[in-house]
């Protein structure tokens, strides 16, 4: 870290995101993962003589959704460009992608660093283009790789950073931010595990002042955000090693390899691709109008610092708390669910942070998998804020509601835990209470009014916290005044 | 133009094709042909013709976002040379 001084990093990021159309992006092959292999492709994603390819006309709506969310400029005329290389699981030979002609040009993505401060990075281009298959490499023993071609021709949207981001934890940030609109946009699922978001880091470094760029490196295979940030910090460090040691960076492609967490080349300059870019002649120019523009951006959803703003207005939360909730989208989505059969807006926003993503975090399980709805989770905080349950008691339900999804009602049936807030029931505990703690009593009528909360504490220690606290308070009071 | 067999050499191994020498000779000559036929288009004065990447002067042609049946697998691996029931087999690929 101490070479930061000398040398700072340039860092620019290719990311590659799956849209999620329900077909692929030139036929009409179903876009899914995890079906059983080569049970997804036609003519058309095989590549078999003679097959053209058709534009899915919703993969470009979600393209320009992207360009006009992140403030960039559609094109009015785009057209498609065939990437020639070869590789067992590019059937055709050629990528079909978009070259001199993007679909997107410019446009920017704010994020922020851990401190908060806010860094804008611009964006050079955004461009669609089809997947490849995918290569299983051989187990043991054995001297073939198998392809499955399912992935082939599903449609990907490829967003080009600007070289202007600094640090891994920058790199790391953008990519945050970047999920997060894709997610909002509701076109990509954004699970780098998965593989729907893969991203391509571009790393040079040169001495702090120089303008130029110095030698770039490639570096891909991170399969997750943090992998990213680990594979920039091992790259960066290699790159300061070798310039201070009088060495010269040379221009390569590296495969991050996370379980040795190390680097290694895949391909010098000398063997780097040439790819003979030539205009796709199957497929004819793509011209978006004025008017087609106008529309999707009327249809684009709120964004998320539109969204926390707003909830912090509409239901009265903490700035803090929103920014939590419009995370994800579906976590906000939830969140307004919740509102939507309940009133009071910071008890929903405290109940999701501490209790439900608690839960959540602790079974692994995504806000989508939760295993009760946002109205039963209403239905328990009405229970809450009217007394009926106490807060202990409304965790314990929360805990059976998390475990066997059912509702409230049911589980506080089964379990007899509605709150007592049966005066004479309670005023007879009190009177117990009081009768077992007479020198405390005596204490509080002199004026050690403090030991009113060991009174409560007590009474709901009796009742198995099933008192309705605010009613035993006033209890309390009354007979400790008599 | 004349193309160099240095240029051939590395378009054949773009296209990871093996070339022998003789055949190295003949695929030079005859692309050299072939790119001295482009080259006569290029007398045609072009001047009044604006830059365009597309004969075809559709544009916009789309399909709707609608799956449809994909090929029965035992069709897909029906004529691959190596295979088992699932995939097809081709020559190990190392790295990547």
């Amino acid at each position: 870290m101490a070479t930061q001084e000398e040398f700072e990093p340039v860092i620019g990021l290719e990311v590659h995101a799956q849209l999620s159309t329900n077909s692929k992006i030139f036929c009409g092959c179903k876009a899914s993962y995890g079906e059983p292999p080569n049970s997804l492709t036609c003519p058309v994603c095989l590549g078999l003589p003679g097959a053209l390819p058709v534009l899915n006309k919703q993969a470009v709506e979600f393209a320009m959704r992207m360009v006009l969310a992140v403030g960039g400029t559609i094109q009015k005329r785009s057209a498609f460009a065939r990437k020639n290389y070869f590789y067992p699981d590019l059937p055709k030979g050629y990528q079909i992608s978009q070259y001199d002609r993007p679909l997107g040009e410019g446009g920017e993505i704010r994020y922020r660093l851990q401190d908060g401060e806010e860094r804008v990075c611009r964006l050079i281009r955004i461009h669609i283009e089809e997947d490849a298959g995918k290569s299983l490499h051989p187990e043991h023993g054995e001297n073939f790789t198998r392809v499955d071609f399912n992935r082939c021709g599903t449609p990907l949207l490829e967003i080009v950073s600007g070289a202007e981001m600094q640090s891994p934890e920058e790199a790391y940030n953008y990519l945050i931010s970047l999920k997060q609109i894709l997610q909002y946009l509701d076109i990509c699922s954004g699970d780098m595990e998965k593989g729907q978001l893969r991203c391509d880091a571009n790393v040079s470094v040169r001495p702090v002042g120089q303008k130029e760029f110095s030698t770039r490196t490639e570096v891909k295979n991170m399969n997750s955000f943090k992998g990213v940030q680990r594979a920039l910090r091992f790259e960066i460090d290699r790159q300061v090693k070798l310039l201070k040691s009088g060495e010269e960076v040379q221009q390569a492609t590296l495969l991050w390899d996370e379980k040795r967490q190390a680097a290694q080349v895949m391909r010098s300059k000398e063997e780097s691709h040439d790819y003979r870019y030539f205009p796709e002649p199957d497929l004819v120019n793509l011209v978006i109008s004025d008017d087609w523009i106008e529309r999707t951006r009327q249809c684009l959803p709120e964004m998320p610092v539109a969204r926390a703003t707003r909830f912090v207005n509409q239901y009265g939360i903490r700035e803090y708390d929103a920014e939590v909730l419009t995370d994800s989208k579906s976590l906000a989505d939830y969140f307004e669910e919740v509102m939507a059969h309940f009133d009071d807006g910071q008890v929903a926003a405290n109940w999701i942070q501490t209790e439900l993503l608690g839960f959540l975090r602790e079974s692994g399980q995504d806000i989508n998998e939760c295993p009760f709805k946002p109205q039963q989770l209403a239905d328990l905080l009405a229970r809450v804020t009217s007394g009926e349950l106490s807060g202990k008691i409304a965790k314990s339900v929360f805990a059976d509601m998390a475990r066997t999804g059912q509702d409230a009602a049911v589980i506080i049936r089964e379990r007899g835990l509605t709150q007592i807030s049966d005066e004479s029931m309670l005023l007879a505990i009190v009177e117990k209470v009081l009768s077992a703690n007479q020198k405390n009593v005596e204490q509080y009528r002199a004026g050690k009014t403090g030991l009113l909360n060991s009174f409560i504490g007590q009474v709901m220690k009796a009742t198995d916290g099933q008192a309705n606290p605010h009613l035993v308070s006033q209890l309390l009071k009354r007979k400790l005044e008599e | 133009m004349p193309l160099s067999k240095e240029q051939v050499k590395h378009v054949a191994r773009l296209a990871r094709l093996k070339l022998s020498l003789k055949e190295t000779e003949e695929y030079t000559r005859e692309l050299t042909t072939i790119l001295n036929y482009i080259d006569q288009l290029k007398s045609v004065n072009t001047e009044e013709v604006p830059a365009w990447n597309q004969s075809a002067t559709m544009e916009n042609v789309f399909r709707e976002d609608e799956i449809r049946l994909s090929l029965p697998r035992e069709k897909v691996l029906g004529n691959a040379a190596n295979r088992d029931d699932e995939y097809f087999h081709v020559p190990r690929v190392i790295g990547r």
